[in-house]
């Protein structure tokens, strides 16, 4: 009988296996149905239509307007996450060195606009940068322009209320990072007779490159697929590709065409995170969301 | 190291005025809201609850209203149980296809929003689910599902499993030894997935707009709306208690959390 007891652990094992399967197979059918299923149809759609074709594809690689959809959106994208940036990594870098009750006011500010819905940042970048809005109202009584900017239903307001929406994306895991460098490694830096922005330069900016890369590939990838901005603040004429979803869908009835950018928009996400998650794990850039 | 060098002269300000451009457009709606005309002067030529009577006076948002809450509601109901135990699931399996189901699990936050939006309207469309009740609370489900999943694993990353063995061991059965042992050290946790879950829901926008519609219309889709065909202060009020409701509940959440340490 002395052999019976690894197989019985064994079928513990497999036991627990089942059992830890069962218990996430709820959520796991949840996202199968509702997630899974339907892109994988997106998928089929774009390439399946009476017998196979890949006519759709044909169609968003030769057609100017797709083409200049899509470089819209990575020249919006890329601005954005450059934008976000360099307004990010000060805020961040505050927020690591300063003492704690001003830290966290800091993070508060960038906390607070985070858990705010994005369709009511929206409305209040309207409000502000319209035609009769507060900017414009300010900027004529202080005498410095006539008559109205035009300063929202184009390009830069939807960059304006893009860059608000997704810094916080940008400034919570810089300040993960940064917050991780010990102030000690300044501290021999200098005492080595390194002046501060020399420590600065080759010390703590090489140790927080990790947030860097994780808040720009979250803000870039978030930023591809925006929707609510570039409709309510692009007035028409910034189509971004998301909008070119949308359309296709709403106002052409044109699904193949839809579903073709949709994997397109899809496929250029999947592989910048699978080439990102080669430097760093996937769960810290999506930690923030 | 208080030396008020130019630099660090231009550095606080330029930080300033960073920190003001997150929060102004933020904070702009609450006076916009109390205004007693429809365009915003300054300063605003009296205080009126013109706005928020105008919301509550109204069938149509006070409908969405109540549609948005039973869809939120429901949601964390759903979201939560079927959250925590695929979180225990995942913390407690060392098998490589529980580390494929948890990838899974995150999918909705990595597929752009718009796609998931088109794609589900397609398999709603054909399995008549567009415009339902159960349409939209299932859609919303899925979407936060991922942030109970992350923050109960996070809470289990710091519980120790043995103290349910020990309970097992004592006599109580696997269920039992979990609601009495486990999930009260993990609660902190669990409710901010709830709470995140039932903030998404709140706030989601995109997904709705495709598949919502006749008296289902919750409030986001709406607001949308109205927004598209002009600037109704109306929606400055509804932006205002959103935005408040949207604070407590992080406010609740992070506060429970400390308590728990």
């Amino acid at each position: 009988m002395t052999h019976s007891t690894p197989d019985l652990s064994l079928r513990h094992h497999r036991r627990e296996q089942g059992l830890m399967l069962a218990l996430a197979s709820p959520a796991l059918l949840v996202i199968l149905l509702l997630i899974v299923l339907p892109v994988g149809w997106l998928a089929w759609q774009s390439i399946y239509h009476d017998g196979f074709t890949l006519e759709n594809y044909r169609r968003i690689f030769s057609e100017a307007i797709y083409w200049r959809s899509f470089s819209l959106t990575f020249q919006i994208s890329l601005l954005v996450t450059l934008l976000a940036l360099l307004l990010g990594y000060p805020i961040a870098y505050a927020a690591s060195v300063v003492p704690k009750g001003w830290s966290v006011l800091i993070l508060a500010l960038v906390i607070l606009p985070f858990w705010t819905s994005v369709l009511v940042r929206a409305y209040a970048w309207l409000a502000l940068l319209q035609r009769t809005g507060v900017i414009n109202q300010f900027l004529q009584y202080l005498g410095i322009i006539d008559e109205p900017l035009a300063l929202v239903h184009n390009t830069f307001g939807t960059v304006v209320a893009t860059v608000h929406i997704l810094l916080p994306f940008m400034v919570l895991p810089l300040y993960a990072t940064m917050q991780k460098i010990p102030h000690d490694l300044m501290q021999a830096g200098a005492s080595l007779g390194g002046s501060p922005s020399h420590t600065f330069w080759r010390i703590f900016l090489p140790l927080s490159l990790p947030g860097v890369l994780a808040g720009t590939t979250l803000v870039f990838v978030l930023c591809l697929g925006f929707y609510i901005t570039p409709e309510l603040l692009g007035g028409g004429r910034t189509v971004m590709v998301s909008l070119l979803v949308s359309r296709n869908v709403e106002l052409y009835d044109q699904w193949g065409a839809a579903s073709a950018v949709g994997v397109v928009l899809l496929l250029g996400v999947l592989v910048i995170f699978l080439i990102v998650g080669r430097f760093i794990p996937l769960d810290r850039i999506l930690g923030q969301k | 190291m208080k030396t008020f060098s130019l630099g660090r002269i231009v550095f606080v300000v330029f930080c300033a005025l960073v920190l003001l451009y997150l929060i102004l457009p933020v904070l702009i709606i609450v006076p916009m809201s109390f205004s007693s005309t429809r365009f915003l002067t300054f300063p605003p030529p009296a205080l009126s609850l013109r706005w928020y009577e105008e919301y509550i006076g109204n069938a149509a948002w006070m409908q969405a209203t109540r549609v948005t809450f039973a869809v939120a509601t429901l949601t964390v109901l759903i979201a939560t149980p079927l959250g925590v135990a695929a979180a225990y699931a995942i913390s407690n399996s060392k098998m490589r296809l529980m580390r494929i189901v948890h990838m899974m699990l995150m999918l909705p936050l990595v597929v752009p929003i718009i796609i998931t939006a088109v794609g589900i309207f397609f398999v709603y469309a054909k399995v008549g689910l567009v415009a339902t009740m159960s349409g939209l609370v299932l859609a919303n489900v899925m979407l936060g599902l991922p942030y109970v999943i992350t923050s109960v694993v996070a809470g289990l990353q710091s519980f120790d499993p043995a103290q349910e063995m020990v309970a097992r061991s004592l006599g109580m059965n696997r269920l039992r030894s979990f609601f009495a042992v486990t999930l009260p050290q993990i609660k902190a946790s669990v409710l901010t997935g709830a709470i995140f879950a039932f903030i998404s829901a709140m706030d989601e926008t995109v997904v709705g707009l495709f598949i919502s519609g006749g008296q289902y219309q919750p409030l986001t889709k709406r607001m949308f709306t109205a927004l598209r065909d002009e600037i109704d202060p109306t929606i400055a009020a509804i932006s205002t208690l959103m935005t408040a409701a949207s604070f407590l509940l992080v406010l609740i959440a992070s506060t429970r959390q400390k308590k728990s340490g």
